[in-house]
């Protein structure tokens, strides 16, 4: 019997899918119909001090037929009255006495942190999300990523909120700095029970092309965004990869935010180390329903897998992800093309002798168009096999038996490593590489 | 075509190496790049790289048999997916090029010599573009009113409308600037004289005559016409055409399945297509075929016309059964019948312009009195150049729009070598 409910440092709900803190979770209205969608929590839009927001707020990365593959925004928190925020926190509790209700907050000084706290905990909220990530706006006013881009006031912050709160708190991370460990590591010194990342990336979606400003547009200018969507996914994986393999921070359990759209996304998370999810731009893209689709598929995969629970695979990818000295340099794949299934695009073809390494020869049947790969020269790269439009046209062959191990980081040991680059033993010594001068004869 | 199908289309192009679809294209138009160029809503730049390979870029995004040409070539025929839609995105780029007449051609700087062109045709229409990029002045001579030769007035209506075809040739013109003198046919030594003595050089693209005579008994008799002949009335005309309760169309090519396609659905009771061999020696696509039987029209296979039988008007056809003996097809004179019927088409191949041909000093034919040219489309006698029908004996409108092309740059070569 699969068995969804989490306890997430303390906070308890039905499933790991919570909404982010976003425009998503701007009301209780919202997050009720979420609720009934499916959703197992929500995180409120950040409550914290008044603001004005401005009118163009959201800006989008189009990619071939995919609209907002990447997104921003430069909203600010809430601009809702605090009071109306609490009010509607203490109702939807009421409804939904189960799910996880968390109050995303950002304010200044160690009193307004104090006052806020009481009043989200008086208002029934089952914890605490601050808010250190922002990176628009309220970084401007010393709030948000100002925060989260110094490890030392945040810890100082993360120790108020904790010598305040009687409920658990997330801290919430900003993914502009250069090693996450660091406001992580200073999270957790500070004390707090669990962390979520990333937040938004500090980010220029486009240009327009007649009024030189970027989107989204006000009045002519535009200021950075932060950004979002499937396009921030890479980033996030990898940032929560770095937390949940720290000693010190992989201890609090994490929550994995960034581009996640389906069960698939959520299934890499969990097994990087989180255990919840938070969604906002797919939200934003497609509606609460999508839950449908990420919950379905996340019992699929557990049934398939014989998992009972998430934590039962929660982390499970972490060993597998080490540092490049310790691949094995004995491992061999070559490229191989699957003759029935090639409709004779080329694409192979020219993404490797133009992008690649020459390995891949055209038919000289012009009829016929199906390449072949030159065994010799594939360095088993994958760029063919990545281009092709087809479902399992090409595919990495193993080509090793398996039996021989050996890393960079033991031919350091062992003192077997290239010195210079007449050295044997280095790597692209002898390797297949056309002369320059063959650049200009046609092919074809 | 609206621009979000454009872009949703374009999307799905694999932007394919050394594209088959190119290869397949008489023009060699670079379709991946224009298909890419739809894409990232360089409408413009699409509609110059279709225009620089292909002068009747618009006209052929619908002409075309794109099924047999770039669209049948396309990779995902391959999966079974179907191909990219590009005589349609072809349209919809030119199109919306034209609607909003786009200045996208510069006439090339003019060098004082003068190009003559013989019919205002795919080919000579083509021919005047090209050459006006090159600094010459181009007269066009042209029989009818109206130019764009069969695509006007050869084509069956439901393939492309006048307006769709004049509103491309306006756009040309405008912008290029080449003359075409209507209702100017040229058929005397004389008239052929002048612009030889007028012109530096002259294009032959005067297409096919009238509907060849098939010397049956009762061929005069009313109710009898040639397709060409029947379609041109169709496109002039419109609706105002009536076709009677029982039709015969006579041909298994391309031109007999627009015909009985229009008959058919202009409200003939009965069409009924004969061919005189099998179904599959047919020389129509196989498309236009399934096109004319969707629309009602039933067909005999293996049937050769005897005679139009009839007092002044037609009453029906006498046929006799076709069969193979020893690999050659032989008339069964024991088997013969009648298909009864008010009006005969027949689209069995047009004459070619023999009579103009052999007015011209020197003008070499081939035995289907084809004009011969070389690779640079120029004729035996160096002053003239020739290029669609009248050298391929009938193909299609992109076929002439690239002979058309090419022949003004050979006109070029020869003019700067001279």
């Amino acid at each position: 019997m699969i068995d969804l409910s989490i306890n997430f440092g303390g906070i308890k709900a039905p499933n790991p899918f919570w909404l982010a803190s976003a425009p998503p979770t701007n009301s209780g209205y919202q997050i009720m119909k979420a609720f009934e969608a499916g959703w197992g929590g929500a995180v409120w839009k950040t409550l914290g001090v008044p603001v004005v927001n401005v009118s163009s707020r959201y800006g989008s990365v189009n990619y071939s037929n995919t609209r907002m593959m990447g997104f921003n925004n430069i909203e600010l928190i809430t601009d809702r009255p605090l009071a109306d925020n609490l009010r509607e926190i203490e109702e939807v509790k009421k409804y939904f006495p189960d799910h996880a209700v968390i109050a995303s907050l950002m304010v200044e000084s160690r009193a307004e942190w104090e006052q806020i706290i009481k009043d989200v905990e008086n208002a029934g909220a089952d914890g605490i999300e601050l808010n250190f990530g922002c990176p628009h706006g309220m970084c401007e006013r010393g709030m948000g990523s100002a925060v989260g881009q110094e490890p030392e006031v945040l810890k100082t912050i993360v120790g108020w909120v904790k010598a305040a709160a009687n409920i658990p708190v997330i801290t919430k991370l900003s993914p502009n700095i250069s090693h996450i460990t660091d406001p992580g590591l200073a999270a957790v010194q500070g004390g707090t029970d669990s962390i979520s990342l990333i937040n938004t990336i500090k980010s220029i979606v486009g240009i327009d092309l007649d009024s030189y400003a970027p989107y989204p547009i006000v009045d002519g200018k535009g200021t950075n965004g932060g950004y979002c969507g499937p396009a921030v996914k890479p980033i996030a994986m990898h940032m929560l990869k770095d937390l949940a393999q720290h000693p010190d921070i992989g201890k609090v359990p994490l929550s994995g935010i960034g581009g996640i759209e389906t069960w698939r996304d959520v299934v890499e998370f969990i097994l990087l180390g989180a255990t919840s999810v938070q969604v906002c731009t797919a939200v934003m893209h497609y509606g609460f329903g999508i839950v449908r689709e990420m919950e379905a598929g996340l019992r699929q995969f557990m049934e398939e897998k014989n998992y009972t629970t998430i934590y039962d695979f929660a982390g499970k990818a972490l060993p597998n992800v080490t540092e490049w000295k310790h691949l094995n340099l004995k491992h061999k794949v070559i490229a191989e093309i699957n003759e029935d299934k090639c409709i004779g695009c080329d694409l192979c073809y020219i993404a490797c002798d133009d992008g690649a390494h020459q390995a891949i020869a055209l038919s000289d049947d012009p009829v016929n168009r199906i390449p072949s790969i030159i065994e010799a020269n594939c360095v088993g790269c994958n760029l063919c096999s990545l281009v092709c439009p087809v479902e399992d046209c090409i595919t990495m062959v193993k080509k090793d038996d398996g039996t021989k191990h050996l890393t960079w980081n033991e031919r350091t040991l062992n003192d077997d490593i290239p010195v210079t680059f007449d050295d044997d033993r280095a790597g692209g010594k002898g390797h297949f590489v056309p002369k320059p001068s063959d650049a200009l004869k046609h092919k074809r | 075509m609206n621009d979000t199908e454009a872009y949703y289309e374009a999307s799905r192009c694999l932007f394919c190496y050394d594209a088959p679809c190119v290869q397949a294209c008489p023009t060699s138009i670079d379709i991946p790049l224009f298909i890419k160029q739809i894409h990232t809503d360089n409408i413009t730049g699409a509609s110059k790289t279709i225009f620089d390979s292909n002068w009747l870029g618009n006209a052929c995004g619908v002409v075309c048999p794109t099924g047999v040409l770039c669209e049948g070539a396309c990779v995902y025929n391959h999966q079974d997916v179907p191909p990219i839609q590009i005589g349609r995105l072809q349209n919809y780029a030119t199109n919306k090029t034209i609607d909003v007449d786009k200045v996208i051609f510069k006439v090339g700087k003019s060098n004082g010599k003068k190009i003559a062109i013989i019919g205002a045709g795919p080919a000579g229409l083509a021919c005047a573009c090209e050459a006006r990029t090159l600094g010459y002045d181009v007269d066009i001579y042209e029989a009818k009113d109206k130019p764009s030769g069969l695509t006007v007035y050869g084509i069956a209506p439901y393939k492309i409308t006048n307006e769709e075809v004049l509103k491309e040739v306006n756009y040309l013109q405008s912008q290029l600037g080449f003359n075409i003198k209507y209702n100017k046919a040229i058929n005397s030594k004389e008239e052929l004289s002048t612009l030889e003595n007028n012109y530096d050089a002259v294009f032959i693209g005067v297409g096919l005559g009238a509907t060849r005579q098939l010397g049956l008994e009762g061929e005069e008799k009313e109710g009898v016409i040639g397709a060409v002949e029947f379609i041109e009335e169709l496109r002039m005309k419109h609706h105002q055409v009536k076709v009677p309760a029982k039709v015969v169309v006579i041909g298994g090519g391309n031109t007999a399945m627009d015909a009985a396609s229009e008959a058919a659905r202009m409200g003939a009771r009965k069409t009924v297509l004969a061919y005189r061999n099998s179904k599959e020696k047919m020389g129509a696509y196989h498309f236009e075929y399934e096109l004319a039987i969707s629309s009602g029209v039933d067909s005999l296979f293996n049937v050769t016309p005897l005679a139009i039988v009839g007092n002044t008007k037609v009453e029906g056809v006498k046929f006799a059964k076709t069969e193979l003996v020893d690999g050659k097809l032989q008339t069964n004179m024991n088997n013969t019948f009648i298909v009864r019927c008010d009006m005969v088409i027949k689209a069995t191949g047009q004459a070619k312009q023999g009579h103009l041909y052999r007015l011209i000093d020197g003008l070499e034919l081939d035995s289907k009195t084809r004009i011969k040219i070389n690779d640079e489309f120029q004729t035996s006698n160096p002053k003239y150049f020739a290029g669609g029908d009248a050298v391929n004996g009938g193909a299609e409108v992109v076929n002439a729009a690239y002979d058309g092309k090419m022949a003004a740059q050979g006109i070029h070569n020869w003019l700067q070598n001279k």
